[in-house]
């Protein structure tokens, strides 16, 4: 009964990982973690589930350090001349902000919704590399702490999360600030390597059968555009900064002024990626409110493939973008035409989505839960960042605005506004289905009002600073200027935030003692991951779900009667598996976690001397040789309890006849090799 | 676009998808043949190296980037399977390479390099 | 109305029975997989080679400071290397045909040749560097050194690993664990291994041939 690894690993990419050993092989050199519960049982999991929650806990703490650095920024910028850091400092504060929310924060806590639901949302009982799952899970974590870390040596990088060279060279930024932020970023960027393509498998080749394309729920479409954003923008990212590293570490001249270097190449390299990413981080959240809008508003989604597609599209577009971030560059007009016209575009299949989401909600029956308040405030939200995106699409406007505080309105309504409020709403509306409980509703729209009204205070005044022409990254401004009124209001509003945070964090701990337990369909939801107990149970499914079309499990609910009317045949909760079978799953393994140490390793070597880096290539290929020799299930470990299953009466006779005629005709591969279903096609 | 049920059930499903069956008896060539598409990227190659040797003028590197997509297309097609393969192979790798060429060419061109 | 005693939504069906799963696609996932990686290796050598064709010609505002990588090319060596590496495309594809047939032995002889053609060409390229450090063209000389060392020094690393990779199907063969069934390790080590190939092919054209 495996829906997973139905074959023998053969795990890609590198030498050894492709090694096939027959499973009846031995367990390699170590025994296997066998441990259920404890720590344990989490440092060496390869269940998608634990993955989800270990990614959404370590994004959170991140996000507290995050938090913390921007408070320290706008208790400084509070008044003029403030005192409270060193230019130095705050140039540090800002950029490992940066870095930290975009990179540890927001990236994490979509790739903690994507493990978790998308085997869920899909009806499979894992991803396609289980162990390679806990491989970029673990790479994140090093990559994180990594980066980190540089604050307990010489300083933390200080050039900005964008960190152009060559002012990020060793003439002007001599510490190691900047290499513990290349090489933190390219430890953490292997890890979304490795995760992109094991998701990309996972949703094009582990659908529940008669799942095609057209019939995913929409949070899986974004998130395979996104898995292709990151498979396509990450090997240029990985390119700068190796270069980059090159450059401080071993004397090369990529960005070496004095040498002939261009120092338009980073900012290329960099933002064909930066760009990229930014649709990496906001694409999961749109296909969060995608679901959560039709739940609570009962009504399907509206116009279902145009939300697909203009994900799809917005995708593609989004290459042919980046240089709007190099306007005031010197890029020449022509380039800078060219590019103020693709950005223009592309903010059409982004409106496209919003209408979508207004025509779900119109004439709707709204119930305004916590998670439907945060979808709502995103579309809302969003939509003013969008705008002030298109206004800077015009190269003439933005020579105006670029660099200034204008632009980081523009980033934070779409970023907080849209992309974390996004997160919020999926966390409130699927906590049920992780931890078996809903969160408190009074609390949550505490928790959503502070949060709406501080991030206003905070950001919405930025949209003036920045046009009465106060520059980004100044660590102070001077008295009577008339920056100081906005200035304050928005370091208000960012401690507003901060107590809607700690509201958030108090609802958890409370919501778990006090809330009693969800059932599995806690909001009358859609999609087949409602279908199952809650929490979630280890196997996912007691039996695989058959689809037939777009919210399956909702039509098991609801149809129509002899008058045509939709009336309700079953309650969710009643017809939503028990959680009783044991289908084998995949074993744990120590070798992901041991072959992601290696990565930090080498990091600290290449910094401070080479022979430690050698020690961690040697844990590296001991790793993955340890990995290859280890088949993913543990021997013996093998049940097959659904057999027992009293319920499977009938239909064995034609099930076992594989011998039709050319099956080929009617495989599931029809269903993507249709060119109006490509992948991302 | 397919909005039909895909494999509704089990034996609808190509069940030779495991992947190893799929093969060795699928299409393709035999030795012989690729030995002599080998023997033709050969020729080619040394086609390629004579414009070092000789002067070839202005038509020098067209034919040159013209032979360089010979030889790039035959490896993928024949020697990597795309040919024979599923289409989808094909759409990941094109996806990557078309990606690839689509956006350099504009970086390049905004240095002015050409 | 709802009845407490229906049904799930989703009983146990004849796939429950079934027991290899089949994918998706009926694609395996392996395969996928290695084809959008190679996919985003595009991307990765795409940013290399164009750094290259950007850095090669750069004016040096330092006086002194070694040859450009391009004057010190050696066309009929690297011709011979290039044409090394392009027959072990072939021997690779000759070692997946002999695996398909269930042919150890052969497969075996054909991934050994394949991976000494590897090698020759990997030992060409670090003579063709300390050609190069000799004529005055270390790593860090120049920008066209940096940049010609790191694009070349790139796809001679994934050449290695593409050697290591042979070198264990070849003992993974000669311990008995090659079986027909996991042949298509074979096969993804080969898509890696013509795809290391197809790179040298744009840059032994772009790089060293084009003027
Ligand atoms: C409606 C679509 C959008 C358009 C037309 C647009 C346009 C722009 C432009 C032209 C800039 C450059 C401004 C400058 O530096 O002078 C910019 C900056 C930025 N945008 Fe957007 N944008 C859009 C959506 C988004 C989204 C969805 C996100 C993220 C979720 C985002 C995040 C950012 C960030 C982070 C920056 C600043 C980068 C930096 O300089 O640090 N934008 N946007
Ligand atoms: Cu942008």
């Amino acid at each position: 009964m495996a829906i997973v690894e139905e074959e023998p690993r053969l795990l890609e990419l590198t030498a050894p990982e492709t090694v096939v050993v027959p499973a009846d092989r031995g367990t390699g050199v170590f025994a296997r973690p066998a441990a259920q519960t404890g720590w344990r049982s989490w440092l060496f999991t390869v269940d998608h589930k634990k993955i989800g929650i270990m990614y959404g806990a370590v994004a959170m703490l991140w996000f507290f350090v995050g938090g913390v650095e921007a408070l320290l920024v706008r208790t400084q910028l509070a008044t003029p001349n403030g005192t409270v850091l060193s230019a130095n400092l705050y140039n540090q504060l800002f950029t490992m902000h940066g870095i930290t929310m975009v990179f540890l924060v927001i990236m994490p806590l979509t790739a903690a919704f994507m493990n978790f639901m998308v085997p869920l949302m899909i009806g499979a009982r894992d991803v396609a590399f289980p162990r390679i799952n806990a491989l970029g899970l673990w790479l994140f974590v090093f990559g994180g702490v990594f980066l980190n870390i540089s604050w307990l040596t010489s300083g933390a990088p200080d050039c900005g999360w964008f960190c152009y060279a060559p002012n990020s060279g060793l003439s002007f930024s001599p510490g190691n600030g900047v290499d513990y932020y290349s090489l933190g970023l390219l430890i953490a960027g292997i890890g979304s390597m490795v995760g992109s393509v094991n998701l990309i498998t996972t949703i094009l080749n582990m659908r529940a059968p008669g799942m095609n394309l057209m019939k995913m729920p929409i949070f899986v479409w974004m998130t395979l555009v996104v898995q292709f954003l990151l498979l396509f923008s990450l090997p240029v990212i990985t390119i700068a900064l190796v270069f980059l590293s090159l450059d401080r570490l071993f004397g090369a001249n990529f960005f070496n002024v004095k040498a002939g270097a261009d120092p338009l190449l980073w900012q290329h390299l960099f933002w064909i990626f930066g760009h990229p990413e930014v649709y990496i981080l906001i694409l999961p959240s749109f296909g969060i409110v995608s679901e959560t809008l039709p739940v609570f508003s009962r009504k399907p989604l509206f116009g279902y493939p145009f939300v697909a597609f203009s994900g799809v599209a917005i995708g593609f577009m989004g290459f042919g973008v980046w240089a709007h971030h190099m306007f005031a560059s010197g890029l020449g007009p022509v380039s800078v035409a060219a590019f103020s016209l693709t950005t223009m575009f592309i903010a059409v299949p982004t409106g496209v989505k919003i209408l979508n989401w207004v025509g779900t909600m119109w004439g709707g029956n709204i119930r305004f839960t916590v998670p439907m308040m945060f979808s709502v405030s995103l579309v809302a939200m969003f939509t003013i960042g969008g705008l002030s995106g298109v206004m800077h699409a015009m190269a003439a406007a933005d020579t105006q605005q670029t660099d200034s505080y204008f632009i980081v309105a523009h980033f934070h309504y779409v970023l907080f506004g849209g992309a974390l409020m996004g997160l919020f709403g999926g966390m409130y509306y699927w906590w049920p289905k992780i931890f078996g409980h809903r969160l408190n509703e009074r609390l949550g729209k505490w928790h959503f009002w502070l949060v709406l009204i501080g991030f206003n205070l905070t950001f919405g005044p930025m949209h003036i600073l920045g046009l009465q022409g106060l520059p980004r990254r100044t660590y102070r401004y001077g008295p009577g200027l008339g920056f100081d009124f906005w200035n304050l209001v928005a370091t208000i509003g960012a401690y507003i935030i901060l107590v809607g945070m700690l509201v958030f964090a108090y609802n958890i701990l409370r919501s778990r003692k006090t809330m009693p337990p969800a059932g599995a369909d806690p909001w009358d939801g859609r999609t087949i991951e409602w279908s199952i107990p809650s929490p979630a149970p280890e196997h996912n499914f007691d039996y695989v779900p058959v689809v037939t079309q777009i919210d399956d499990f909702w039509h098991h609910k609801y149809q129509k009667n002899a008058e045509g009317e939709l009336v309700q045949i079953a309650r969710g909760d009643d017809i939503a598996q028990a959680g009783d079978q044991h289908p084998h799953l995949p074993s744990p393994s120590y070798w992901p976690l041991v072959l992601a140490a290696g990565f930090p390793l080498i990091g600290f070597g290449l910094i401070y001397n080479l022979a430690l880096a050698f020690v961690g290539l040697g844990l590296i290929l001991i790793a993955i040789y340890g990995w290859a020799m280890e088949p993913s299930t543990a021997p013996g470990g093998e049940s097959h309890p659904v057999e027992d299953s009293p319920a499977t009466d009938d239909g064995d006779g034609e099930a076992v006849d594989t011998s039709v005629e050319d099956a080929e005709d009617h495989s599931v591969a029809e269903s993507i090799s249709d060119p109006e279903e490509a992948p991302v096609g | 676009m397919n909005t039909e049920a895909v494999a509704a059930s089990p034996e609808d499903v190509n069940t030779a998808g495991s992947p190893a069956e799929d093969h060795g008896s699928d299409h393709g060539y035999s030795d012989w043949g690729y030995i002599k598409i080998a023997l033709f990227l050969a020729l080619v190659t040394a086609i390629e190296v004579s414009t070092y040797f000789i002067d070839f003028g202005s038509i020098a590197t067209p034919m040159l980037i013209v032979l360089m997509i010979v030889k790039f297309a035959f490896v993928v097609a024949v020697f990597m399977h795309l040919k024979f393969d599923n289409p989808m192979f094909t759409k990941l790798f094109m996806l990557g390479l078309l990606g690839a060429v689509a956006i350099f060419i504009p970086v390049l061109l905004t240095f002015e390099y050409f | 109305m709802a009845d407490t005693t229906v049904a799930p939504a989703y009983g146990p069906t004849e796939w429950d029975e079934v027991e290899h799963m089949p994918t998706s696609t009926g694609l395996s996932n392996v395969k996928i997989t290695m084809w959008a990686f190679l996919g985003s290796e595009c991307l990765l050598f795409g940013s290399l080679i164009s750094t290259y064709l950007l850095d090669r010609n750069k004016p040096d505002l330092i006086p002194g400071s070694g040859p450009k990588a391009s004057t010190l090319f050696d066309i009929p060596f690297t011709s011979v290397s290039s044409f090394v590496l392009l027959m072990s495309s072939m021997t690779m594809v000759l070692a997946v045909s002999a695996i398909a047939r269930g042919n150890q032995e052969r497969t075996r002889l054909w991934l050994a040749t394949t991976a000494a053609l590897g090698a020759t060409f990997i030992a060409g390229q670090v003579y063709e560097f300390t050609v190069f450090y000799r004529e005055g063209l270390g790593y860090t000389t120049n920008i066209s050194g940096s940049a010609f060392f790191t694009l070349t020094g790139f796809h001679g690393i994934h050449v290695t690993l593409g050697i290591v990779m042979l070198a264990t199907l070849w003992y993974l063969s000669k311990a008995g664990h090659l079986t027909r069934e996991n042949a298509e390790s074979v096969e993804i080590v080969g898509l890696y291994w013509h795809f290391v190939d197809i790179v040298w092919v744009v840059i032994f054209t772009v790089v060293y041939l084009i003027p």
